[in-house]
C-alpha cells in the first residue's frame, strides 16, 4: 500500500509545453506514472510525448478523467495554476515551482481550507510511491518499494536519506517532499497522519530543517497520536540567525525561534531519535524494523 | 529586500502616513544645509541595513549648527557593524509623550498576515514579544478579504492606545496593511509611532521589507534596492546568482539543494571542522556554474580545503565531473584541495571522469566531509 498516489493515479501536467514540464513528463512516464493530459492555456489540441494538451485543467480532468496534477508553471502564474486545479476539482495538486510570492500562497492557503483538494508544495520535489507512480522531479532509480514512509522539506536531502535506506535494502511505501517555502499545503502533521493510517508503513523518516515551528508541532502530534515509530533528521544546526539558507523558509529568526536545537529537543522529547548524520537516521530505522 | 528608512518613509508619506520633515544627505555640508532648512533640533540617522543603529552610534541629535556638523562628521563614513555609512537622513526631532508600535507581518504558522499594535513602542518588538507577549495586541487578517475597518479598530483598542489618538492610529494601521498587501511586503512597521503633545501621530521610523520572490511585479521598489553586502564574496555570489552565506570556518562547501548543503555544513561541524560557507549551486549545475562556485570558495582566504557534494536527481554526475575537471585544469596549481562526492544520476560515470590528480574522490557523504576536514586541518 501507499499514500496519496499509486498506479491508478491519473495525472495532468500543468505547464507541459515548457522545458521543465516536457522533460519531467517524459521522466514520469518512463517511471510508469499515468500521465493522461497536459494543461496549458492557448496550447489546447497539441500533443506532448503523445499526451493530449488542453487549454484548461477542468477540460483535461473531464476529458481524461484525471484526479491529480503536477504544476511546472513559472512563479508569476503558479498560484493561478493552483487555484485552477483546486476548482477543477482535482484530489491532489503537486506544485514544483520555486519562488511563488508568499502573499499568493497565503491566498491559496486560505482557499485550501475551503476545499477537499490536497496541495503538496510548492517548492518541492514531489511524491513517489516506488514501483508505481511519481509526481514530480524525484530521481526514480534511487527508490525501492518497501515499508518505510518518508516526509521531508528538502529535495536532495531526501535523496540522500533514501540512498542510505535503499543501500541497506530498506524500501519505501511513499516518499513525500513537502517543500521549502514558508507557506505550504500539506505539512508534516498531514503526512504523518497518512502514514500512521497506512497499514504497510512500519516506520517513518521525517527530515526537517531550521525555520518556523512545524517540526515542533509535528513532535507533539507524534507523541499524542502515533504508534508507528518515527526517526528524524534536522538540517541547519550550524546556520547563523537572520540568514536565509537557500530555502525561503529556512531561516532562524533574529529572536532565536526556528533553531535546529529547538526542533531536535522537541523530537527527542516526543521519543523520536534524531540522527546526527543521514546514515544514523537509517540506523534508527533499521532498529525499528 | 529591505528598503532604507528614508525610502520606506517616502512610500509611507505618499500613502498618507504623517512623517517628520526630512532630507537625505551624503556630505557634511548637505547635512548642515538640511538641518538649517528643517530647523533644530534635528536627528541625524545613518541609512544602512543594520538593526540597532541608535545603540551603535548611528543616530545623533543636534540642537544647533555646530552639533549638526559634528553629528555628520561622526556618522558619515563610520563603520556600522561592518557597513560603511554613505548617507544619512536629517530629520525634524519630534517632541513626543508616547511611543507606539504598529506593524504587519506574515504569520507563517497560520499562513495569514497578522496586524500588531503595542503601547510599548520605541524598543525592539521581538524583545517585547519575548518578555511581555501580552503587551502586543494581534489580529489575524484573511488574506483574501484584506483587513476590515473594525479589525484595525479592534487591535488598536485591544492594545490600550489612548482614546484621543485611537482613530488616527487605526488609520495608520489600515494604511500599513494596504501597503503590505499592494506592495508585497513581508514586514512593514512603524516603530515608534510617536504621539505628540498635541495628540498628533507621526511615524518616526519606518521598516518595509519586500518579498524577494515578488519583486518582479514591484518594479519601482525593485529599483530602490541598495545591495550592501557585508563583503566582496557575498557581492560576487549575488552576481553569480548563488544562494550563499559566508561563515567563519575554513572548510569550503559546495553542494546542490538547500537541505543537503545545510546538512554538509552540519557534518563538517560534527566531524570537528568548521564550515566556511553555505553555497547552493542549484539544479542542473552546468559547467560555468561549477567553475563559478569553485571560484567563490577559492576566493575566500579563510578556506583551507573544499568539499563538493552533489546528489544528482536532475543534475547529472558526469556533467558535474566534466565541469569540475575543466574548471580545475585552468589552474597551474590548484589553490585548495578539493574533495568530491557524487551520488545519484550517473554518479559512477562521474567518478570515472573525475581526474584524481586534481581532486580527491570519496563515495559517501560522511567520508567526503571527514576527508575535507582532515585536509583543512593540515593546511590551517
Amino acid at each position: 500500500m501507499s499514500i496519496l498516489v499509486d498506479e491508478d493515479t491519473r495525472v495532468v501536467v500543468q505547464g507541459i509545453t515548457g522545458g521543465e514540464g516536457k522533460f519531467h513528463t517524459q521522466q514520469m512516464m518512463e517511471y510508469g506514472t499515468n500521465v493522461v493530459a497536459g494543461a496549458v492555456p492557448g496550447k489546447g489540441g497539441q500533443e506532448v510525448e503523445g499526451v493530449p494538451v488542453y487549454d484548461t485543467v477542468e477540460q483535461a480532468a473531464r476529458e481524461e478523467d484525471a484526479d491529480a496534477s503536477v504544476v511546472f508553471v513559472p512563479p508569476a502564474f503558479a498560484a493561478d495554476a493552483v487555484f485552477e486545479a483546486l476548482d477543477a476539482p482535482l484530489d491532489l495538486v503537486v506544485a514544483i515551482t520555486e519562488g511563488i510570492p508568499t502573499q499568493d500562497m497565503a491566498k491559496v492557503n486560505k482557499r485550501l481550507s475551503e476545499v477537499d483538494t490536497r496541495l503538496l508544495g510548492p517548492n518541492c520535489p514531489g511524491i513517489i510511491t516506488p514501483g508505481e507512480s511519481k509526481l514530480g522531479i524525484l530521481p526514480g532509480n534511487i527508490f525501492e518499494s518497501g515499508n518505510v514512509g518518508l516526509v521531508s522539506r528538502s529535495g536532495t536531502l531526501t535523496y540522500q536519506v533514501v540512498d542510505n535506506l535503499t543501500s541497506r535494502g530498506i524500501g519505501q511505501t511513499t516518499a513525500i517532499g513537502i517543500g521549502g517555502d514558508p507557506i505550504i499545503g500539506t505539512d508534516f502533521i498531514d503526512a504523518l497522519e497518512l502514514f500512521e493510517a497506512d497499514e504497510d508503513t512500519e516506520a517513518v523518516v521525517m527530515c526537517g530543517e531550521i525555520g518556523g515551528e512545524d517540526e515542533e508541532d509535528a513532535a507533539q502530534f507524534i507523541a499524542e497520536n502515533m504508534d508507528t515509530p518515527v526517526a528524524g533528521f534536522i538540517a541547519g544546526r550550524t546556520a547563523p540567525p537572520g540568514k536565509r539558507m537557500g530555502h525561503a523558509g529556512a531561516i532562524v529568526s533574529g529572536s532565536g525561534t526556528g533553531t535546529a536545537e529547538s526542533k531536535i529537543d522537541a523530537l527527542n522529547d516526543a521519543g523520536v531519535p534524531v540522527g546526527d548524520t543521514p546514515n544514523e537516521v537509517a540506523d534508527h530505522i533499521e532498529d525499528f524494523l | 529586500m529591505k528598503l532604507h528608512e528614508y525610502q520606506a518613509k517616502r512610500v509611507f508619506a505618499d500613502a498618507g502616513i504623517p512623517t517628520p520633515a526630512s532630507a537625505l544627505a551624503s556630505s557634511v555640508d548637505e547635512v548642515v544645509d538640511a538641518a538649517e532648512e528643517i530647523g533644530y533640533p534635528v536627528a541625524v540617522k545613518a541609512q544602512v541595513h543594520v538593526g540597532g543603529r541608535g545603540k551603535a552610534g548611528g543616530i545623533k541629535l543636534a540642537d544647533d549648527r555646530e552639533e549638526a556638523e559634528q553629528a555628520a562628521e561622526d556618522i558619515l563614513g563610520m563603520d556600522l557593524k561592518g557597513y560603511t555609512v554613505e548617507e544619512v537622513l536629517v530629520e525634524e526631532a519630534v517632541n513626543f509623550k508616547n511611543e507606539l508600535y504598529v506593524g504587519v507581518t506574515m504569520d507563517r504558522g497560520e499562513g495569514e498576515p497578522v496586524a500588531m499594535v503595542s503601547t510599548k513602542g520605541g524598543v525592539n518588538i521581538e524583545e517585547v514579544a519575548e518578555e511581555d507577549p501580552d503587551a502586543i495586541a494581534r489580529e489575524h487578517v484573511d488574506p483574501a478579504f484584506g483587513m476590515h475597518g473594525y479589525q484595525a479598530r479592534k487591535v488598536v483598542y485591544d492594545a490600550g492606545v489612548p482614546r484621543e489618538v485611537a482613530s488616527d492610529v487605526a488609520s495608520v494601521l489600515s494604511t500599513l496593511f494596504q501597503l503590505w498587501d499592494d506592495r508585497d511586503a513581508s514586514d512593514i512597521e512603524v516603530n515608534p509611532l510617536m504621539i505628540t503633545e498635541d495628540d498628533e501621530v507621526v511615524a518616526a521610523d519606518a521598516v518595509m521589507n519586500i518579498d524577494d520572490d515578488a519583486l518582479f511585479r514591484q518594479p519601482d521598489l525593485a529599483e530602490m534596492e541598495d545591495e550592501t553586502y557585508e563583503d566582496d564574496l557575498e557581492r560576487k555570489a549575488g552576481e553569480y546568482g548563488f544562494d550563499y552565506v559566508r561563515l567563519s570556518g575554513n572548510t569550503g562547501i559546495i553542494g546542490n539543494g538547500a537541505g543537503l548543503v545545510m546538512t554538509t555544513l552540519d557534518l563538517v561541524d560534527y566531524y570537528g571542522g568548521s564550515p566556511a560557507n553555505f553555497l547552493d549551486i542549484g539544479g542542473g549545475a552546468k559547467a560555468d556554474r561549477v567553475a563559478n562556485a569553485l571560484d567563490m570558495v577559492f576566493s575566500d582566504e579563510n578556506v583551507d580545503a573544499v568539499v563538493f557534494n552533489i546528489f544528482g536527481g536532475i543534475t547529472r554526475g558526469d556533467e558535474v565531473a566534466k565541469g569540475i575537471n575543466s574548471a580545475l585544469e585552468q589552474f597551474d596549481e590548484i589553490p585548495k584541495r578539493v574533495v568530491v562526492r557524487l551520488a545519484g544520476t550517473n554518479a559512477e560515470e562521474g567518478r570515472e571522469i573525475l581526474n584524481d590528480e586534481l581532486v580527491t574522490v570519496e563515495e559517501t557523504l560522511e567520508d567526503a566531509v571527514q576527508r575535507a576536514v582532515e585536509y583543512a586541518e593540515v593546511e590551517a
